[in-house]
């Protein structure tokens, strides 16, 4: 949970004006994205994400880094991504 | 890749290594805390401790939310959880967490009805599919998880959803090293900060380290040369009179942090009198609570809490080591009574605790410097 993972936004969810579907490694989940209201996300933006919210809006150089360095770590990303692929939040 | 990246940040490690020793008082011994797990995660795992001079320690402090929360606590939570027509929601993190009647996993092999979530938006969505049951997520972490559970509280409010309530348990990362600091344990020349933390408070709530505890204090990413970076940073300062609060993870905090979240935090919770911290004893002010206007989904409003004070078992030091004052294998449980099998504190359950860090990482460092440098 402590966690934060990069992931790219694909779309902007129509009638969720909170939720994005996002990629992380791969995974595609709806993500908050309500605590950047003010950044004006859009497909291709890359965000760092808290527990299902994204908290910071990052360039991709950074996104991809710091994808490499939590690949790298193992065992806690990998947790991590298990419990993203069980979330399914549907409404923001 | 990935392969070529790690060579050249070997390369850059040295680099740094060489600047940092290049920077070191002859004579001088210098101590650095880390408030953040992630932090002490990276430390380990790559072994930085021997890319340093023998004379810079780093002192791990009570940066992982989880290893903070008292044993006290757990029980509350085990307490709702076996209450009839309730289900507990929480992060994984906290499933193996010991209080003083077993943890979450052995709670449900005795038929609570207890469920992993990534998100706290997964648990109200657990409410909205279990109209007949009451779904209580078990809320904690420092300012990075607080704006989430506060959103979903807003949302769940917003719905009108009657079954959902949390159990708080969101402490502030400023306190805690207030406490550090007027603790008389511990000398301390400086702060690595912590990342995520400071992406919602930002970096000005730690001013007043450098300005009233003449201790500078760098925020940091999480990556090996962030690290590294950081800590020549401090010694910058320290060699050339300066103290200070410098950013350099500032590619992904901002300066003022993000007023959004703290905003939504602010509308939902407001700071309790004072919390329990495992190791630190009572600190004021330090923990956040759910406002009475939101009093619907407040946990500790809903039930009957039973709030006894758990000891730690006499054989743990957790809180030694969260205070930075014995170092994870100075524990006298460490290793042996005590392994992420079989934990008998925090610091040993979650993986950002020093103590499961020192253990799957830090044994090895030697030999992967002796890897690296070969």
């Amino acid at each position: 949970m402590c966690l934060g993972i990069p992931g790219e936004i694909v779309e902007i969810l129509p009638g969720h004006a909170d939720l994005a579907k996002v990629d992380v490694s791969g995974v595609r989940r709806a993500i908050n994205i309500g605590l950047l209201d003010n950044e004006r996300l859009q497909p291709g933006d890359w965000i760092l994400i808290h527990v299902g919210f994204a908290l910071s809006k990052i360039d991709e150089e950074e996104a991809r880094a710091a994808l490499a360095f939590l690949e790298g770590i193992g065992q806690a990303y990998d947790d991590e991504l298990k419990a993203l692929r069980d979330s399914s939040i549907d409404r923001g | 890749m990935r392969f070529v990246d790690e060579y050249r940040d070997a390369e850059k490690a040295r680099a740094l290594s060489a600047k940092i020793a290049s920077l070191c008082e002859p004579g001088r011994s210098y101590k650095f805390m880390e408030v953040c797990g992630g932090h002490t995660h990276t430390i380990y795992k790559h072994g930085l401790e021997d890319y340093l001079p023998e004379t810079i320690t780093l002192v791990h402090g009570p940066g992982c939310p989880v290893c903070v929360i008292p044993m006290g606590r757990v029980d509350d939570a085990i307490h709702i959880a076996e209450q009839p027509d309730v289900i507990m929601t929480s992060f994984g993190d906290m499933m193996r967490v010991p209080g003083g009647r077993g943890s979450f996993f052995d709670s449900m092999a005795k038929g609570a009805a207890i469920r992993m979530v990534y998100s706290p938006l997964d648990a109200l969505k657990v409410a909205r599919q279990n109209p007949g049951k009451h779904v209580v997520f078990m809320a904690i972490g420092f300012e990075t998880t607080a704006p989430s559970t506060a959103m979903t509280v807003l949302r769940a409010a917003a719905e009108g959803v009657g079954n959902f309530s949390i159990f708080c348990n969101h402490v502030t990362i400023i306190p805690a090293i207030k406490a550090i600091l007027d603790s008389p344990d511990l000398r301390l020349d400086g702060f690595i900060g912590p990342g995520h933390v400071s992406t919602v408070i930002g970096c000005r709530p730690y001013e007043f380290i450098a300005r009233d505890y003449g201790k500078p204090l760098v925020v940091a990413g999480f990556e090996p040369l962030d690290i590294l970076q950081s800590i020549y940073m401090l010694l910058l300062q320290l060699a050339e009179g300066r103290c200070e609060v410098e950013n350099q993870y500032a590619r992904v905090v901002p300066w003022a942090g993000n007023l959004k979240a703290l905003r939504v935090i602010n509308e939902v919770m407001e700071l309790r009198p004072y919390f329990e911290w495992r190791g630190l004893g009572f600190i004021s002010h330090s923990a956040l609570r759910v406002r009475q206007r939101y009093a619907a989904f407040d946990a500790e409003q809903i039930f009957e809490i039973p709030g006894g004070r758990v000891a730690d078992p006499k054989a743990c030091q957790c809180g030694e080591v969260l205070k930075g004052v014995l170092k994870p294998w100075e524990c006298k449980v460490f290793g042996t009574a005590c392994t992420p099998e079989t934990p008998i504190g925090t610091c040993m359950v979650s993986s950002e605790g020093a103590c499961a860090a020192y253990y799957n990482f830090g044994r090895f460092s030697r030999e992967r410097v002796r890897e690296a440098t070969r």
